[in-house]
């Protein structure tokens, strides 16, 4: 190692470090433009130079060249560094006066103008092109040809290079933009390498991220166009990857797993378009797949969330969705199925655009049936509608070139007549397809699909394959959106877990740490962490200032900087510098404690302190990336964060850990399907149950159903669920019971029935269903015999009832009670429980006409088969307006109805000898559930999931789940499927002997409180109680915190006017603190 | 030239939200004055008024409850 000195700071070094490393790592900045990491040094700008005192000789010379050498002593910025490198600035500048890069470095060298007269280049000659051609990639493709004045960067000859393989690099390194095409060099055109998951729309480097958020996070380096992998040149990656993780060598591995069950969730493809001639898809470029679109919308897309055009990057005022794109098509290369999720996608994708592009964005949505069926979905389609967004019912016929590069789109009117207007821009809704490879894997695998490609599975078992072990969930077992294939994903975990049960945990690896160590009584010695993040901290800030500045702050016993803080070997380095500076708080001015903390936390646990003894500084996401152009100010900030994160932790104290015990007890409130299959699988993963019924049997609305839409019986399989669940000697079943009194929270409920039980348990699944609404006096329900409701029939088929088979005609009307101002949601069941029944009538009675009357065809997803073949057999359609409602009238013993028929716009009636009402689904009363375990209903009644997408089965409190209809209307398979996705969430829970709480909340301070309960109606979470109590005589008033409940909000410590509650790690003497070191007062 | 003076302004985020956005403003690397000294809380409930008056009386120039 070598010891020298620079700018008075020593520093040690491996001999031939040049002296331009060694500032560097001293955080001194010495200007340069040829030097490059990876290339040998050359001393071509002369920028660099400092002042080297090696013995009693004193010399200006190149820092990047100059090899260190013990004793030296070196100055980087006296009077005469600066004077020689204005100089030398100055010929450059004269040289190349128009460059940019060189103007903004003339300017911080204090140079205005060029002295000499203005050349017209634009190359410095520092040769790094060159030399990276040469030295890296061995292409040699450039070189420096002519001498004096004529010297320049040239192709042999100046001839298209032959070596030249196009890789860039020389482009990459030029720092004043000399080399602009390398089509110059090599005669060909680069062809750009596409980003994939921008959608093709812009190029992406050949080392990437996927995407920011991808995980994993690491970037990876495609392998079948870098340079090194190929050829065995170039490999600078490696040489300037400051952290040294590069690794040419890594390949593919084959792992053999042995594993108990598998999971398929392979996901799906969109349908490509470019095949479809009407739409113009890949000749107009301003023709988008709604997937190219969802890209441009976002912030971190192709355009960082401007809405641009594609042909000349102007933002459009005027955009048409075509929806059903390639789907609900018998077409050659188009799919016969509903995608389900397209419709809602293109409603969101226009509320999106509007918000980026303002009011003035005219949007046309083009569809054939809207199919908005899940919860809040047709809320949302409506307010969308009245906003003015319009809804144009057609299918699209053409898409052709019109002025511009706008595009003129031909449909034909409801009225029936040919339109064509011109928009800016096309998006093209298109749908789901599973790829070509995972079709053979599932053939490998010997899973039958549907012929669509999809899962054949039972509506009974929707997560399990035809394959026993394998089970499957997402896009791959039938057209799905986000929030069910979240659902799905949880149902699957519960079914293929289930013949495992015996094996859970067994797996599991549990983290031990050492015993904490007492700091209590030990002087506060903080230790204060870094981080550079490679450049995105270390870039713009000053980080060896920073380290500097926190030596100096009062307690702080050891700082020092480092690369990447959250590393493994980071994290060693740390636990070894607590221990061996005794450190007993720990302060990481890094990123954001919200992504980092449980690392940090985990490190504090490893070296044996208590993870309530750290503090962040959040120098990175809330300074250097948003001080990206002000590194001076961002330093200072930083020190004054660090100030901030020191002042707290100096007030740290130690929390304890609060644990609660588990117990393994689940209660499932309903026993019709969803609830029995919850209770089941719960009990099949070993856990006792406790299922509640309200009525004197099980099986709920499923006894009314006849077959699921695939066609399955339903008796059957529910008999044979019914009978597993009364067998099954882990579940007790409470028949005539209901829910009366609740206590406790997650981990530890008690629940309290009318039959006078008392039940102790972990979580709570509600599955209580949903009844049809009884439409009286509303096209003669009960006033005619002939008019049923959709069970009704359900029960004649079962029946096989005489007059199925003898009447004449019969009709359906769909929509009944649902989709109306006062009910704004779609039941989701209905138009292909009718169409199936329709399918049925037909088929025990070809003869029979049959009419359904609806508002939109709603048979979604692989469902649009049944809609096919009802057409087929002659079932007749007709659609009909929510503000022009069919008439019924009783007619000579028979029933005749009048509608206004949409395509003819005109009346047209018809007589039939029954009728068949598809009424809404409306919530039992559901609130005096809701307020026992204080869980929100919306506004129709229904149970509210926690978060829609993310945690579709949560209910918004800890350890309750809901299934099933009571949460919204659903199919049978649907609710099967969230039934399983509870026991799945559940079993997160009851799988744990404790659940470990958050230790930052409210502490009462009793001998500063005297009960005036201003705490107790400002907590949100009715965690704190008033207690009152006897003290040497007197009555003395208290509160009492849950630790359970409270969340640390901290309301009550802001409330509180006599300092008589706080919470723990945000004490108002912390927060002070933090403010005083804001202000620069500590 | 007399330099512009630059105010210091103390924030109080709430963990959950605000605090979140200024962590998201930084992904999204939106540039804005470094005046800020933004102060973590679990909930912008949890700020006494105590602790504004007494940032004001101290010397700051202005103080943002976000949450």
């Amino acid at each position: 190692m070598i010891n020298l000195t620079i700018n008075d700071r020593p520093i040690e070094v491996p001999e031939g470090t040049t002296v331009l490393e060694a500032a560097r790592k001293l955080g001194f900045t010495i200007p340069t433009l040829c030097h490059f990491e990876g290339l040998k040094p050359y001393g071509g700008c002369r920028l660099c130079l400092v002042e080297v005192t090696a013995g009693n000789r004193t010399l200006l010379t190149t820092a990047c060249t100059y090899p260190v050498a013990e004793g030296i002593t070196v100055k980087t910025d006296t009077i005469e560094v600066q004077e020689a490198r204005q100089f030398v600035m100055d010929l450059l500048l004269s040289r190349c006066p128009e460059v940019p890069a060189l103007q903004m470095m003339a300017q911080e060298l204090g140079l205005a103008e060029p002295s000499y007269p203005k050349g017209d280049s634009d190359c410095i000659l520092c040769g790094k092109c060159v030399r990276m051609c040469h030295e890296v990639q061995h292409a040699s493709a450039i070189a420096m040809m002519g001498r004096g004045a004529k010297r320049e960067v040239m192709t042999p000859f100046g001839e298209f290079s032959a070596t030249c393989r196009t890789c860039g690099a020389c482009l990459f390194v030029c720092p004043t933009g000399h080399i602009k095409d390398i089509g110059v060099i090599s005669g060909k055109t680069p062809i750009p390498r596409l980003s994939e998951f921008n959608a093709g729309l812009i190029a992406q480097g050949n080392i990437y991220k996927t995407y920011p958020q991808a995980v994993p996070k690491e970037p990876v380096i495609d392998a079948a166009n870098c340079v090194h992998m190929l050829t065995g040149d170039c490999g600078i990656c490696s040489q300037t990857c400051p952290a040294g993780a590069i690794d040419f060598d890594q390949q593919d591995e084959k792992l053999t797993l042995e594993v108990g069950s598998v999971i398929m969730a392979p996901g799906f493809k969109t349908f490509d378009p470019s095949n479809l001639p009407a739409y113009g898809y890949g000749r107009y470029p301003n023709v988008y797949t709604s997937l190219e679109f969802e890209r441009i919308l976002s912030p971190g897309g192709p355009y960082h969330g401007h809405v641009v055009r594609r042909s000349d990057g102007k933002e459009p005022k005027k955009i048409a969705w075509i929806h059903c794109v390639g789907m609900r098509s018998d077409r050659e290369g188009e799919h016969p199925y509903c995608s389900n999720f397209c419709c809602m996608a293109a409603l969101k994708q226009a509320v999106i655009a509007r918000e980026h592009i303002g009011q003035e964005l005219d949007m046309a949505l083009f569809y054939m049936d809207m199919r908005t069926p899940r919860k809040d979905f047709e809320k949302y389609m409506v307010r969308i509608q009245n906003q003015g967004t319009r809804l144009i019912r057609s299918r699209v016929h053409t898409v052709s070139p019109a002025a511009d590069g706008d595009l003129e789109v031909r449909y034909v009117t409801e009225a029936g007549e040919v339109a064509d207007e011109i928009f800016d821009a096309v998006v093209l809704s298109v749908g789901m397809v599973i790829p070509p490879d995972v079709v053979a894997l599932a053939e490998k695998l010997e899973i039958p699909l549907s012929p669509n490609h999809f899962v054949e599975a039972s509506c009974f078992e929707p997560t399990s394959t035809f394959r026993e072990g394998i089970f499957s969930c997402g896009a791959f077992n039938g057209p799905k959106d986000i929030p069910q294939s979240v659902m799905e994903g949880s149902a699957a975990a519960a079914a293929s877990t289930r013949p495992l049960a015996a094996a859970r945990g067994t797996l599991a690896r549990k983290k031990e740490f050492p015993p904490e160590q007492d700091v209590l009584e030990e002087p506060v010695r903080v230790g204060v962490f870094v981080c550079n993040c490679g450049l995105n901290i270390g870039g713009v800030a000053d980080v060896p200032d920073i380290v500097a500045h926190s030596q100096g702050l009062a307690d702080v016993a050891y700082a020092q900087e480092n690369l990447f803080t959250c590393s493994q070997d980071a994290q060693a380095v740390m636990v070894e510098k607590i221990k061996e500076h005794d450190l007993n708080r720990v302060v990481v001015a890094a990123c954001s404690p919200s992504t980092h903390s449980p690392i940090f936390q985990d490190m504090l646990r490893s070296a044996g302190l208590n993870k309530y003894l750290f503090e962040m500084a959040n120098i990175r996401n809330q300074c250097t990336w948003v001080h990206l152009n002000e590194p001076d100010k961002a330093t200072g900030k930083c020190k004054d964060l660090v100030n901030m994160a020191v002042a707290k932790a100096r007030l740290l104290q130690p929390l304890d850990y609060i644990t609660v015990s588990v117990n393994h007890r689940a209660l499932v409130i309903g026993g019709g399907v969803a609830g029995m299959t919850s209770a089941l699988a719960l009990a099949d993963q070993g856990y006792v149950v406790d299922l509640v019924e309200r009525k004197d049997s099980l099986g709920g609305n499923a006894l009314k159903l006849h077959t699921t839409w695939r066609g399955g019986l339903v008796k059957p399989r529910l008999d044979a669920l019914i009978r597993k669940v009364t067998g099954h000697d882990q579940i007790t079943i409470h028949y005539n019971a209901r829910v009366e009194g609740v206590s406790g929270v997650v981990g530890n409920f008690t629940t309290t029935l009318s039959t006078g039980a008392a039940i102790d348990h972990g979580v709570v699944v509600i599955a209580i269903g949903a009844e049809p609404l009884r439409p009286e006096g509303m096209y003669l329900y009960k006033q005619n015999p002939n008019v049923l409701l959709s069970l009704d029939l359900d029960r004649e088929i079962m029946e096989k009832s005489e007059r199925l088979k003898t009447a004449q005609a019969a009709a359906f009307i769909l929509c009944v009670g649902s989709r109306t101002p006062e009910r704004p949601y779609c039941n989701k069941v209905c138009c292909a429980h009718a169409v199936e029944n329709a399918i049925k009538l037909k088929t025990i009675n070809p003869e029979i006409d049959v009419y359904i009357l609806y508002r939109d065809m709603r048979t979604y997803g692989e469902r649009e088969a049944l809609y096919q073949r009802a057409r087929e057999l002659g079932v007749i359609f007709i659609r009909h307006h929510l503000a022009d409602l069919p008439r019924v009238e009783e007619a000579d013993g028979r029933l005749k109805i009048t509608v206004t028929d949409q395509i003819l716009q005109r009346p047209v009636s018809f007589t039939v000898d029954f009728l068949t009402l598809a009424t809404t689904i409306i919530p039992h009363q559901n609130a005096p559930l809701a307020e026992l375990y204080k869980i929100p209903l919306n506004a129709e009644g229904f149970f509210t999931e926690a978060h829609a997408k993310i945690r579709p089965v949560e209910a918004a409190t800890e350890g309750i789940y809901l299934a099933g209809l009571c949460h919204y209307p659903k199919p049978l398979q649907e609710s099967v499927a969230e039934a399983l996705a509870c026991a799945s969430r559940a079993n997160t829970i009851l799988s744990k002997d404790f659940l470990q709480l958050e230790s930052i909340i409210s502490n009462p301070i009793d001998e500063n409180c005297d009960g005036c309960a201003f705490c107790v109606d400002a907590c949100p979470f009715q965690a704190i109680t008033l207690l009152e109590y006897m003290k040497e005589g007197n009555l003395r008033k208290t509160v009492e915190v849950n630790p359970i409940q409270c969340k640390g909000c901290g309301s009550c410590m802001a409330t509180c006017p006599k300092a008589g509650i706080y919470v723990a790690g945000f004490t108002p003497e912390q927060l002070e603190a933090q403010v005083d070191a804001a202000l620069g007062l500590i | 030239m007399e330099e512009q003076y630059e105010p210091l302004i103390v924030a109080f985020c709430c963990n959950w939200c605000s605090y979140a956005g200024a962590d998201l403003a930084g992904v999204s690397r939106i540039q804005y004055p470094p005046n800020g000294r933004i102060i973590r809380v679990m909930c912008s409930g949890m700020v006494h008024p105590n602790l504004v008056i007494n940032a004001l009386t101290k010397g700051a120039d202005g103080v943002l409850v976000c949450g």
